[in-house]
């Protein structure tokens, strides 16, 4: 398990001119590096065992247990309607709350913390295909990168 | 609202429940001054509490009240029961008044002059009009003072020795002589010791005191310790309870976890403090726990006035005894059965208890009892709730089943008595035939059913006409944790709640448990009866779908309600004590789990509903009701048949004449010059459409009978097949169309009987008759002679025969009879129908009789309604037996034994 360090945001300066928030976890499906809200998160998991849900929805990979307390994992990857993961074995997740229940958002990758000026945000590009424009808050220009702003609660929200 | 009114409004509340309790006893009891001095005070509490709260009304209320209790207390009032309901009613008002406080904030407004008007005229010794009849209330007064002495096992559940009473006298004299001490060594008794006192006082007045009131005060001393211990107690919010609950159970869970990762290590340095922490963890749990229980007392706190409502009501004399009251019991639970248990209550004192005049009539002492008895049985509470009435009517509640349409008059002939009472259970059932105010306001026994199986608990029924009825409660002790079964299936692991759990049943090829499938619905035959499975492997789409015949796997018995199925996995583990959780919100819209929990191995694991499951089983279990009480019905009669769906209507078939029940993709039906066939079996097999198409279901399948005879087969094409049930088969209506025999009621509903025998003969026109080619090429295939001149009576017999393998041929009369038999045709035996006018059957035995040649032919006789009288004199014909036709299997029974073959293929029903 590792932890995250946070560095509080430098100066509150402009962030409060948008609703964006300045600092991101991201992560990696395939080539595509998307963000979390920090403040949603709570914890980054190394792979361990799961139990399947049978009969639950496709996105959800299954329940475990994180510190006595039962998490619902979700498959980022089936969720977003991506094929598989290359190599099953190896993958991150991130634990985030919503309506007071956890879940255990399962991705390829987990990448660093970053904290970005409200300059580099722009919102979604309309040619972003509709199943990604349902999750997606946004996007943030990266030197060598595009960083897709997930919303949490509308990624979170297919089977309720 | 501020705190010190909250305070007031709960603190009085309490008070007013205890004094409902008390007041009913000082009636029965009224020269028990401890009662009095208890009521007294009490108003006295909430008269001078209100006043310094600025209540107004409230106050002149209780002070009226308290006016009354007054003079009673000092005798200058004599207490009868019209002055009691006035002060009752007075105690009502006092709790609409909290009531409005609660609600609004303020008293409200409202009129109290009556009643303050009507408690001025008691203290003042005038005659007052109470609010209920008073010739009611004279009536049961002197009933319930006859009944006095008996009121002694009201709290205690314990008889009143000589012994225990002289040990309550020293005990109490002791308490007078040194009260300091007693209060330091015993807390909880602290509040009884004035009252001890003064009963030491009383005692030292009238020199020994009577034994009535010796018992009386021994009766309060168990009330006492309970009621005002208020000054040993705090209040805790139920919230904070609750969390510490939760914490609690998580505190379990990482214990048991840790407990099994030492577990599997030797010498551990951890095993000895981890020890010591499962210890403590355990106690924590039972203290914890111990917080959330209550006596099952405080349930029933409301019974006695209501039954005491009731009798002054209906007339009727009742005493209500509380045995148990102190047994503790989850608060969450007691909430749960606290208006069940009042319903049943008032059902026993409305519908159970006869009038007076009644039970004089029927030589019961005029006093009803009903008797409320709670006790505790390895982790369940046990309540009884039981009346000496008349019993349930047996008679009335069989008119209401066939009324409302639960089940027919047949059906019912089949059923015991106990079976019958069951169906007070059902929705919508209610034997009151007059609508009182008490009971039959549309809740019945089946919403206390649901109410109490929704907790995991059962109920069950015992009446017996003129001795009265009684109802047994089981319920967990607490719902928090549960003990669950482990078990895997597909390679997951899942928990079933043991509560639900009958037995476990291994079955494997070389087993004697056999698993039989009709129409790819598994059954397992368990000690005669069938038991309708549910393959957990298919119902949560898990990997590689269980194959039956040749694995050996585990049956999980499980009841819910009357309905006993049984799900099929693949281990069983061990049972584990697991505490519920909820699942995730996306998670609940799957009906099969009721919760998840973490197991002793840090693993999820999910918790299955059997109520969920119980609902894809849905109504296969008819035949099963009352099937709680464990074999069931062992000698069922009746023939063995398929219900099914054709065409858009119900359908059976006897299950004897199906070879086997087969789904087949609709796809490889092949259509050859209008006719269609399957390959089945290296053959092609005709297939038959009972008027529904080949169509097949949503998944392209259909369901298909399949009959066989010798080599050759035919498929019948159903809609779906519903169930498989064993019903006398009575056919009321003659057929409409062809292909049907008429139709009979099956499972409660009109169900067409399929007249397989057209449908065959549709398929091979040579079906049943000569079967020339190979059938004749055996010349030494038996043959059975069937005369009767009704064909659908040899259309019913025709397809049995075919299935045991027998020829046929047949008569119209005696005389073609003898033809057939002149014809040198082999025949080895003969049914004759000896039930219709002009005897044909006798007539035949007469004609034959002559003849040596048949001498040492079988003869049976058949009749559509057999009777001994036939029976006697169809033996003296010179027939060997009598069989109903309408129940070809046994009749099959009778006629092959009398046969010679070497080889029967016969499937006659277990």
């Amino acid at each position: 398990m590792s932890f995250i360090s946070v560095t509080p945001p430098a100066a509150a300066s402009d962030a409060a001119a948008s609703s964006i928030e300045s600092a991101y976890l991201s992560f990696r499906l395939g080539s595509q590096l998307f963000g979390l809200p920090l403040l949603s998160v709570q914890d980054v998991l190394d792979p361990r065992p799961l139990t399947r849900i049978p009969l639950a929805p496709a996105e959800v990979a299954g329940a475990l247990n994180v510190r006595g307390r039962i998490i619902t994992a979700i498959d980022v990857r089936s969720r977003l309607g991506l094929g598989p993961r290359a190599d099953q074995s190896r993958y991150s997740s991130i634990v985030v709350e919503h309506e007071d229940e956890l879940y255990n958002l399962i991705v390829d990758a987990v990448g660093e913390v970053l904290e970005l000026p409200p300059s580099q945000y722009e919102p979604n590009p309309p040619t972003l295909t509709a199943a990604w424009r349902e999750f997606a808050n946004g996007v943030f220009r990266l030197e060598s990168d595009l960083m897709l702003v997930v919303d949490v609660r509308k990624l979170l929200c297919f089977a309720t | 609202m501020d705190d010190l009114m909250r305070e007031f409004l709960a603190e009085t509340a309490e008070s007013l429940a205890i004094l409902d309790l008390e007041l009913v006893k000082f009636e029965q009891n009224p020269n028990d001054s401890e009662i009095l001095m208890n009521i007294f005070r009490v108003m006295h509490t909430i008269k001078g509490t209100c006043g310094f709260l600025g209540l107004s009304r409230l106050e002149h209320v209780a002070h009226a009240g308290e006016d009354v209790l007054g003079r009673f207390r000092d005798g200058v009032l004599q207490v009868t029961p019209s002055s009691v309901t006035v002060i009752l009613a007075c105690i009502d008002r006092i709790r609409a008044i909290l009531g409005a406080i609660e609600e609004r904030g303020d008293e409200g407004s409202g009129g109290d002059d009556e009643l303050i008007g009507q408690l001025r005229a008691i203290a003042e010794g005038r005659p007052v009009a109470p609010p209920s009849t008073a010739a009611a209330a004279v009536v049961s007064g002197e009933a319930i003072e006859a009944a006095a002495a008996a009121d002694a096992p009201v709290i205690s559940d314990e008889g009143f020795p000589v012994a225990a009473e002289l040990l309550w006298e020293c005990e109490a004299a002791m308490q007078a002589g040194l009260p300091t001490a007693a209060a330091e060594v015993s807390p909880p008794a602290a509040p009884a010791t004035p009252m001890a006192a003064e009963v030491a006082t009383a005692a030292g007045h009238d020199g020994a005191p009577p034994p009535a009131m010796a018992a009386a005060a021994v009766d309060d001393h168990g009330g006492e310790r309970k009621a005002p211990a208020a000054q040993q107690s705090i209040r805790v919010n139920v919230e904070v309870l609750e969390n510490l609950m939760t914490l609690v159970s998580e505190l379990v869970l990482t214990r048991n976890n840790l407990l099994q990762m030492v577990r599997s290590r030797h010498d551990s340095e951890f095993a000895d403090p981890l020890q010591r922490l499962s210890l403590i963890t355990t106690d924590l749990q039972e203290g914890v726990m111990k917080t959330r229980m209550q006596p099952v007392g405080n349930a029933w706190a409301k019974l006695p006035r209501i039954i005491r409502d009731l009798a002054v009501e209906t007339g009727k004399s009742l005493d209500l005894q509380m045995f148990g009251a102190e047994t503790e019991v989850d608060r969450q639970v007691l909430e749960l059965i606290k208006d069940p248990l009042t319903h049943m209550v008032r059902n026993s004192a409305d519908h159970g208890i006869e009038k007076p005049h009644e039970r004089l009539a029927a030589g019961k002492p005029e006093t009803g009892v009903i008797t409320l008895r709670a006790y505790h049985q390895g982790g369940h509470i046990i309540i009884d709730v039981h009346d000496d009435g008349r019993g349930l009517d047996t008679a009335r509640i069989r008119r209401k089943i066939v009324d409302n349409g639960l089940a027919s008059e047949s059906e019912l002939d089949a059923m015991g008595e106990t079976e019958i009472h069951q169906f007070i259970f059902r929705p919508g059932f209610s034997t009151a035939e007059t609508v009182t105010s008490v009971s039959g306001r549309g809740v019945g026994m089946d919403v206390v059913r649901t109410n109490i199986e929704r907790i995991g608990g059962s109920i069950e029924l015992k009446s017996t006409a003129g001795r009265g009825s009684g109802f047994t409660i089981k319920i967990p002790l607490t719902l928090a944790i549960v003990s669950a079964l482990i078990v895997a299936c597909g390679g997951e692991r899942f928990a079933i709640p043991q509560l639900g759990v009958r037995e476990l049943v291994h079955v494997s090829p070389q087993g004697e448990n056999s698993v039989e499938i009709v129409n790819n619905t598994p059954l397992l035959r368990l000690r005669d009866r069938l038991l309708p499975l549910v393959m957990l492997h298919d119902l949560l789409r898990l990997d590689e779908p269980a194959d039956l015949a040749a694995k050996s796997y585990f049956v999980v018995v499980t009841q819910v309600g009357a309905q006993s199925f049984g799900i099929v996995v693949d281990q069983v583990f061990d049972t584990e004590e697991i505490v519920v959780k909820p699942v995730a919100r996306m998670l609940r819209k799957i009906p099969f789990y009721s919760g998840n929990t973490i197991l002793g191995d840090g693993r999820v694991i999910m918790i299955l509903d059997p109520n969920g499951i119980a609902t894809t089983v849905g109504q296969t279990t008819v035949a099963a009701d009352g099937g709680a009480d464990g074999g069931g019905r062992h000698h069922e009669s009746g023939t063995e048949l398929i219900l099914f769906d054709a065409g858009g209507s119900r359908k059976a078939v006897p299950m004897a004449l199906v070879a086997r029940l087969e789904s087949i993709d609709a796809a490889a039906i092949e259509e050859v010059g209008g006719r269609r066939f399957v390959q089945y079996r290296g053959q092609l097999m005709p297939l038959q459409d009972v008027g529904c198409g080949f169509a097949g279901d949503e998944h392209g399948r259909c369901a298909v009978l399949v009959f066989a005879a010798g080599s050759r087969s035919v498929g019948l094409v159903v809609d779906r097949i519903i169930d498989i049930l064993r019903e006398p088969l009575h056919i009321s209506f003659p057929p409409e169309l062809p292909g049907s025999l008429g139709t009979a009621i099956i499972g409660g509903k009109a169900t067409d009987i399929l007249d397989a025998a057209h449908y065959l003969t549709q398929a091979f026109s040579d079906w049943f008759s000569s079967h020339d080619g190979e059938a004749d090429a055996a010349e030494d295939r038996p043959a059975v002679l069937v005369i009767d001149h009704s064909a659908v009576s040899v259309n019913i017999l025709a397809p049995y025969l075919a299935n045991a393998g027998l020829g046929l041929a047949t008569a119209l009369d005696a005389a073609q009879a003898m033809q057939v038999l002149a014809s040198g045709r082999r025949i080895d035996a003969v049914l004759a129908d000896v039930g219709q006018p002009g005897g044909d059957g006798f007539a035949f035995a007469d004609a034959i009789g002559a003849d040596p040649l048949f001498a040492s032919l079988p003869l049976l006789a058949v009749a559509l309604s057999p009777t001994a009288k036939l029976a006697e004199r169809a033996r003296a014909a010179g027939f060997r037996g009598l069989a109903a036709k309408t129940e070809p299997a046994t009749l099959l029974q009778l006629l092959l034994p009398l046969i010679p073959m070497e080889t029967t293929t016969l499937k006659v029903a277990a």
